[in-house]
Order: C-alpha cells, then structure tokens, then sequence
C-alpha cells in the first residue's frame, strides 16, 4: 500500500471508520474482571481490547528498591504476540519499555503514594488486541483498575490521542490513521484537577494547530472520565444488589 | 556531587529562589548554562560532535552503513538512534543494556529528527529493495549534570551537519564504496529544548540538582520554521494546560538562540577547516 492511495478523511469529512472528527470509538470498560489481582479492568475501544491487574500495595521484592517515604509504583505495558498483524516476540521492545514508562509516570500523579511507604504497587497493561490507542486506553483503564483495588487517588486519569489526517486534527486515532496520518499526540488528564499527565507528540504542528489539538484531547478525555465513572459504580452497584438480596 | 539527598535538603530554598525568579546557580529562569559545542570529535565516525550544556556532555557519534531496507519501506534508507548512558558518567549509571531512561532518550531524539523530516530518507536509498544507507546515530553520554536531553539532541543534530557518507560504485552489483565523500544534505535542523517545572515555575535547560527536584518536565522539539516535531512530558509530576502553551513559546524563543549557536560554531569550524 502507498500513502496516496489511501483516503483518510472522505469528501464527506468522514474518516476511514465512518466517525467524524471529534468522535471517540464505542467504549466499554469493565471493572474486576480477574479473580486473582487486587484490582483489575477491561477495555475495549473500537477494536482495541486490552486488560489491566493492579497488585498491592503489597511487599516489595527486592527490597533494596523500596522507598523510605511512599510507595514504589511499578508498569509493565506489554503486547500479546498475536494482538499485531505480525507476530511480536514477547520479549519487551524498546517501545513497550518507553511506553511503560510513560504510563507509570501519567498515573503516579494520581496516586497518594505516600500512604504505603515501603511498598510496591504493580499495574500491569497487557494489550490483547491493538488498532491504535494502545497506551492511552492503558492508562484508561489502568487507573480503573487502581481505583478498583482500592487504592486512593485524586482523580482519575483518562486518555486520549489527538492527531492530524489528511490536514485535519481528529481523536481517537485508530491504527491506520496512526500509520499513515501526519501526527499522534497521547494526552492523558485529570479531570478533576485538570492536570495533563501524559504529553506525547510526533509530527509536524503549528502552535494555533497545537493549542486547538491540546483542547481536542482534554475534552475527549472529559468524556471517557464519564465512561471511568459509569464502569466503575457499575462493579459496586452491582456488589450493592447482591448484599440485598442476600439479607 | 549533587545527589536526590542533599538536591532535596535545598528543594524548599530552591522553591523560595524560582518564586523570585532566581536559581540556585544564578542563572535566571529562562536561561540556559554555557553551551560549547564542537564537531569532527571522533575521526572514524563518519560525522561526529560533542556539546557541553555547564557541565554536561554527550558525544554523538555517526556511522554510515550499506544494509537491507525495511520490507515496508525498499525505497527509503534507514535512521537509527541508539543512546549509552555511559557508566563514567555519573555514579547512577551502571553497566548493561540501555535502562528505560536511556531508552526513552534516544527515541525521543529518534522522533525529533525524524518528524522534521530534516533528513530525505529516500536519498540514502542505493538499490531499492537491497542496498541502503543506514544511519546510526550513537549518543554516548560523557558526563551527567542534567538536561542530557537537549545536550544530546544537539550533539545528534551537530554531528549529522558534520556527516560525510561516501560516494559508491555498483559493479556486478556490488556496491563498492570509493574514496569520495558528499555532505548528507538536511532539510531542517529541529532542536529540543526542556522546560522543568518547579513548583509554579518554568525553568529552561534544568540542571542535575534540579531535576532532582523537578515535579515534571517537558521536552519540545522545534523546526527551523517554528513547528512543533516531537514533544515528550517526563518525570511523575503535572502540568497544567496553560503551563504547557507557556512553554511552548518559551521554547520556541530559545530554540532560535540555540540554533544560532550551532550556526554560527559550524560556520567557524568549516572556515578554520578551509584555512587549515
């Protein structure tokens, strides 16, 4: 396939998945889908499924890395082999080590870490099937998936990306606008507190172009807040109907 | 030596000095320390230079190689950026495989020079599907005082300016290298410029005890035209959205000036290159 003979944004304005610019994917999480992990989430957004376990705060090994003052928080975002078109080794790519990096550092600002000192707090992303979006829908649902393990937070955070196709700025971009689209920016917000967490961009923007594409981001990542918080009184209103009925 | 102990001891002085508008080595909060940057540093690479911001310095290194293309891309020659955080440097560097901070590093320099579009990949292609010019580009970090980041984007972009690749043959389809070399021609010279975040302060080019400190950071990659190429939040802090636009200006001002540093050293190399 060519860059020009594919058509990002049709004479309609409609993009290749027929949403229009300022559309998000459907959004469906779901919260305490694993029986083992202290907390734990599911998303899937347009076509990209992915699941987060949060374990601890629990004993840290080694132990030489614990922290005197708060808890350590530890990410691993890592891909399935078979979630791309072409098989991935499961090895961790260089890609995989920045972006958990980048995620842990979009989420730590949430977290009161300094209630567990001494402590590890483990999120672990594992993309199942990946059409774009992959890191922000990690940090999504990862910070469900923290608040279901009943760690305490000041906020959630919700991400988003905003990009530029066919010289246009639309969000949510899915895989082959990704590919062959101009520019990805990875936002991630609080917001509660509006606090940007997660600032990624590679491409080519004017500051007017940049400033509009950072609104973009910060309103889609108001939405999918709305869908954090439906998701998670979900799980406990469905815990609040099973006690009464028991009594 | 500054280390997180006794950079923390001074985080509330260094609070008090950003609110004034101060620092604690006397810079003003929108300046950078002495930048020095010097090219040709390393004869067997094919462009190499070294860049010293105050006390920090990264050495890059860049070899030409004939290899395969990408199966996606048969037409276009290859960019790769590696980064060494080398043990000398600092006492926090150990040996081994790239940790997630040198890692993060390189890709962020990677997509910087990428993005700009500085270099035409498609000219480094020699026969397409077979024989292309890959680019390693070796960020080697020689001494840590902070910012490595705009100090290895720099020596990355001064030592591509410097790049010589060599002419080459094809005889029965081999490709033979000759003795003559051409400049690699770039199309644009992005630079990243880093804005700490100190409290309510924003602080251009943080230095090691700072960033110690730092609540977050932010990394922006400018062209020569003033467009944003690449941009990377760091550390486990936040910024607000209007503190992100502020930097951004911010850096785009400074940008301008680095940029005329590394002009202005490159113009004064290559006329004592002549004369010698």
């Amino acid at each position: 396939m060519s860059e020009e003979e594919i058509v990002l944004i049709d004479e309609h304005g409609l993009r290749v998945d027929g949403r229009r610019p300022d559309q998000l994917r459907d959004i469906k999480i779901e919260v305490g889908v694993l029986a083992n992990a202290d907390g734990s989430a599911y998303i899937v957004q347009g076509k990209t499924k992915l699941l987060v376990a949060v374990y601890g705060p629990r004993e840290l090994h080694p132990r030489h890395l614990a922290l005197p003052d708060k808890a350590l928080l530890r990410c691993r975002y890592h891909m399935a082999p078979f979630s791309v078109e072409e098989r991935k080794s499961p090895a961790p790519s260089r890609r995989e080590i920045e972006l958990s990096k980048v995620i842990r550092e979009a989420l730590e600002p949430a977290l009161l870490l300094h209630r567990f000192p001494r402590t590890a707090i483990d999120v672990f992303i594992e993309v199942l099937e990946a059409d774009g979006g992959t890191r922000c829908a990690g940090v999504t649902a990862a910070s469900v998936a923290l608040a279901d393990a009943g760690i305490p937070m000041k906020d959630l955070v919700a991400a988003c990306a905003v990009g530029k196709v066919d010289g246009k700025l639309v969000i949510d971009l899915c895989d082959l606008e990704d590919k062959y689209g101009e520019v990805d920016m990875p936002v991630a917000y609080m917001p509660g507190k509006k606090h940007v967490t997660l600032l990624q961009m590679d491409g080519k923007l004017t500051r007017e172009e940049f400033e509009e594409a950072l609104k973009m981001a910060i309103s889609a990542c108001e939405k999918i807040y709305e869908f954090q918080k439906t998701a998670l009184k979900r799980k406990f209103e469905a815990i609040s109907l099973e006690v009464e009925e028991e009594s | 030596m500054v280390t997180k102990v006794t950079a923390t001891l001074n985080k509330n002085y260094m609070l008090e000095l950003v609110s004034k508008g101060m620092r604690i080595d006397g810079r003003g909060l929108k300046d950078f320390r002495k930048v020095s940057i010097e090219f040709g540093v390393a004869g067997k690479a094919d462009g190499s230079a070294g860049v010293k911001i105050g006390s920090t310095y990264v050495m890059v290194g860049v070899k030409a190689e004939i290899g395969k293309p990408f199966p996606d891309t048969p037409n276009e020659g290859v960019l790769m950026v590696n980064a060494e955080f080398v043990p000398l440097a600092s006492p926090s560097f150990e040996p081994g495989p790239p940790d997630e901070n040198a890692i993060e590093l390189a890709r962020v320099v990677d997509r910087g020079i990428r993005k700009s579009e500085a270099i035409d990949l498609k000219k480094l292609c020699i026969i397409p599907g077979e024989k292309v010019w890959i680019l390693w580009v070796d960020i080697y970090v020689l001494d840590h005082n902070g910012n490595l980041m705009d100090a290895a984007s720099l020596a990355s972009l001064a030592a591509l300016m410097n790049t010589k690749i060599p002419e080459v043959k094809i005889e029965d389809d081999q490709v033979i290298k000759t003795e003559n070399r051409y400049p690699l021609e770039l199309r644009d010279y992005p630079l990243s410029i880093t804005i700490g975040k100190l409290g309510s302060a924003l602080l251009v080019d943080p230095s090691l005890e700072e960033e110690e400190v730092l609540d977050s950071k932010l990394t922006i990659f400018l062209s020569q035209d003033d467009k944003i190429c690449a941009m990377q939040k760091a550390f486990p802090g936040i910024f607000t959205p209007e503190e992100i636009l502020m930097a951004v200006d911010l850096a785009r001002d400074k940008s301008r000036e680095l940029r005329k540093i590394l002009f202005d050293t490159f113009e004064k190399y290559n006329e004592s290159r002549k004369e010698g």
